[in-house]
């Protein structure tokens, strides 16, 4: 299903006409320099960010962070104090949301309750000024991409949550726009139906590779599983960018770090350059090798970071890389076991298969990591 | 002995909640049905009860203009509170401007005044000698006033509209204040206009709170009398003037309760539409109840 036309906007034709006619530059979404505030108060600030055609941006970040801002400001329903806002080649800062030929999916679904699904998934097209027969054809189209062919005559009071979540999906896709935001549309969903629309929105987006996504969200498992690429932001400021894999691995400062993830974050000492990205810190009596990826230089405070899965028990306190630490709680919880350490007198986490014999509370045991899968975040960029 | 004491069922109190519902209707019957049933009785005259009376009312020309004048006034009166009570409505609820919120409330203050209190502001603003009458003729060096509604049936059904709409509004600004702002976005971003927006969405959400709304005004203002009596409109005559008029004025006491009889079972008609159209769109829904 090829993401490649929207309905032409004269009334009662039975044509669907390329984007490129309205939208040049494809569909790509440029933030400049952007911000939004009301009155005194600034809520997004000087937001630069490109999410290039094709590509599922997430924006991540806990509540007021500015990310459902940013989203709000590309679909017209906040207007930005200053900077623009581009869909493709189009300043669409001051375009009224009906004009900006996108699509927009929301936490609470908002269909339309006196409308059966079919009627839903037509509001857009009519709107457009789509012709029957493309409203024919069109309909059952996008119902079947979300797999609901079959509750076409139902009203929204008759389906489940997240049934009426794909229909929300068929409706927002129906118009076929270039441009997809979802702001937090799993949110509203039980756990194993959220895991379930999320192998969906992913295959959705196989299906349909030129559909430019911005999805808002406050879940990073969603973020991790979907995106190419991630924002984290955090009081209205974006604090770090990136592709998704290389971000979670190498986290520019120490929220991003902490927000992503929940990574162990242990301050070292006398950096040591090691022969190209590598270096060498101290941590307490030890020292120990990890990534250098952001090219911290030697004076500079920085912490070691390391995710709670990267750490290994330790055969002999004698392998490289390894340190000790006392263990203050133990936790099964089915596939995993989860362990806090106290390692040096910073509060650890580590994950491992689940044993037969996990280590008692109280017990000290050595653990050790791979330098090449920790990486050393700078402490002070991440702070305030 | 102890065991036959102890098994022995309590003696039952008699059950005596379904007495609390005996004042109510005592009051009702002293202050409603009794002085109904005497009405009832008068309208069969006053001594061999016979349907003469009616018969002779119902077919009077004066009667059928009255109902004329009544029914035309409440249903045009009602289609003016719903248009504009609908839009003033989507105005306070939905664009925003400083003061929205105080208006929202000033709407239950034009509820609490009295009827004729607007008339009597219509008087002075669009009456003969009234202020836009006044400087009309001060302008254009008018002789006579040319503003001259008011003293007709559009006089009554401004008055009516302007006094009413508060009715329709209570409802559907509470129909509003619960309605989810995220349907009119995703309809703004499916690339619908305001008005599409409007009659597509919002229309059909608001729907029960007009209905009702709308019957709640029908119903008032088939027996609207103090407007009706205090703008003395040329030839407009309804219902309850007239009854006013035969009784009062002309002491035909029987032919005042023959149109009384009617007029009653005309509100209980609409009193018993306006209760299914409440059951039938659900009053909480439409913030009735």
């Amino acid at each position: 299903m090829a993401q490649t036309a929207v309905v032409e906007r004269t009334p009662r034709t039975e044509s669907v006409v390329s984007p490129a006619a309205t939208i040049s530059g494809g569909s790509r979404i440029t933030f400049d320099n952007v911000s939004v505030a009301y009155g005194a108060l600034t809520v997004l600030e000087s937001l630069n960010l490109t999410v290039n055609p094709g590509e599922i941006v997430a924006l991540i970040g806990p509540s007021g962070s500015g990310k459902t801002t940013a989203l709000r400001a590309v679909a017209g329903f906040v207007r930005p104090s200053a900077g623009r806002i581009l869909i493709g080649d189009r300043d669409v800062t001051y375009l009224a949301p009906y004009d900006r030929q996108i699509g927009m999916v929301v936490q609470n679904y908002a269909l339309f309750p006196h409308m059966r699904v079919e009627e839903n998934v037509a509001f857009g097209l009519r709107a457009h000024g789509a012709g029957e027969e493309v409203i024919r054809n069109r309909v059952p189209e996008c119902l079947a991409i979300v797999g609901m062919s079959a509750y076409a005559k139902r009203y929204p009071r008759e389906l489940s949550g997240g049934q009426q979540q794909r229909v929300a999906i068929a409706r927002a896709l129906a118009p076929k726009p270039q441009v997809l935001l979802l702001d937090e549309p799993l949110s509203a969903l039980d756990a194993q139906i959220r895991r379930s629309m999320l192998d969906e929105l992913a295959k959705l987006h196989r299906d349909l590779p030129n559909l430019t996504v911005l999805y808002v969200t406050h879940d990073q498992s969603e973020a991790l599983t979907l995106a190419n690429h991630i924002g984290i932001m955090r009081d209205g400021r974006l604090k770090a960018f990136g592709e998704s894999q290389s971000l979670f691995r190498h986290p520019p400062n120490r929220f991003a770090a902490e927000f992503l993830g929940r990574a162990n974050l242990l301050p070292v000492t006398d950096l040591r350059p090691d022969g190209g990205q590598m270096a060498r810190v101290r941590f307490g009596q030890a020292m120990l090798s990890a990534r250098n990826h952001h090219g911290i230089p030697a004076d500079k405070e920085c912490l070691l970071c390391i995710r709670p899965h990267d750490f290994r028990f330790s055969r002999a306190a004698e392998e490289p890389n390894s340190i000790s630490g006392t263990v203050l709680s133990v936790q099964w919880q089915g596939d995993v076991q989860n362990i806090t350490l106290n390692i040096g007198g910073e509060e650890a986490r580590m994950t491992s298969a689940p044993m037969a014999n996990p280590p008692r509370i109280g017990e000290t045991i050595a653990v050790h990591f791979n330098p090449a899968e920790v990486t050393l975040v700078p402490e002070d960029a991440g702070r305030g | 002995m102890a065991d036959t004491a102890l098994t022995a069922a309590p003696a039952q109190r008699p059950n005596i909640d379904g007495l609390w519902v005996v004042p109510p209707l005592l009051v009702l019957a002293v202050l409603f049905f009794y002085p109904l049933g005497l009405i009832v009785r008068a309208s069969f005259g006053e001594d061999a009860p016979s349907l003469a009376t009616f018969e002779q009312v119902l077919t009077s020309s004066r009667f059928l203009d009255g109902l004329y004048h009544t029914v035309v006034i409440a249903v045009s009166a009602t289609a003016g509170c719903i248009v504009l009570g609908f839009v003033l409505s989507l105005v306070i609820a939905f664009v925003p401007f400083p003061g929205a919120k105080l208006a929202g409330r000033l709407i239950d203050t034009v509820i609490a005044l009295p009827t004729f209190l607007v008339t009597l502001a219509f008087t002075f603003i669009y009456g003969s000698a009234g202020l836009l009458n006044e400087t009309l003729m001060h302008v254009f060096s008018l002789d006579l006033p040319p503003i001259d509604f008011l003293y007709s049936q559009w006089g009554v059904i401004l008055a009516e509209t302007t006094v009413y709409t508060p009715f329709v509004m209570r409802p559907l600004l509470a129909t509003f204040a619960t309605f989810d702002q995220a349907q009119i976005e995703v309809a703004s971003s499916l690339g619908a206009r305001p008005l599409r927006i409007i009659r597509q969405i919002l229309l059909p959400a608001s729907l029960p709170a007009l209905v009702a709304g709308g019957s709640l005004c029908l119903l008032l203002t088939v027996n609207e009398f103090g407007i009706v009596l205090f703008i003395g409109a040329k030839d407009v005559i309804t219902l309850p003037l007239l009854i006013y008029s035969k009784a009062i004025q002309e002491f035909d006491y029987t032919t005042a309760c023959v149109i009384a009889v009617v007029n009653v079972a005309l509100s209980l008609g609409l009193y018993s539409l306006y209760r299914l159209a409440i059951a039938h769109f659900g009053g909480r829904r439409a913030g009735l109840v």
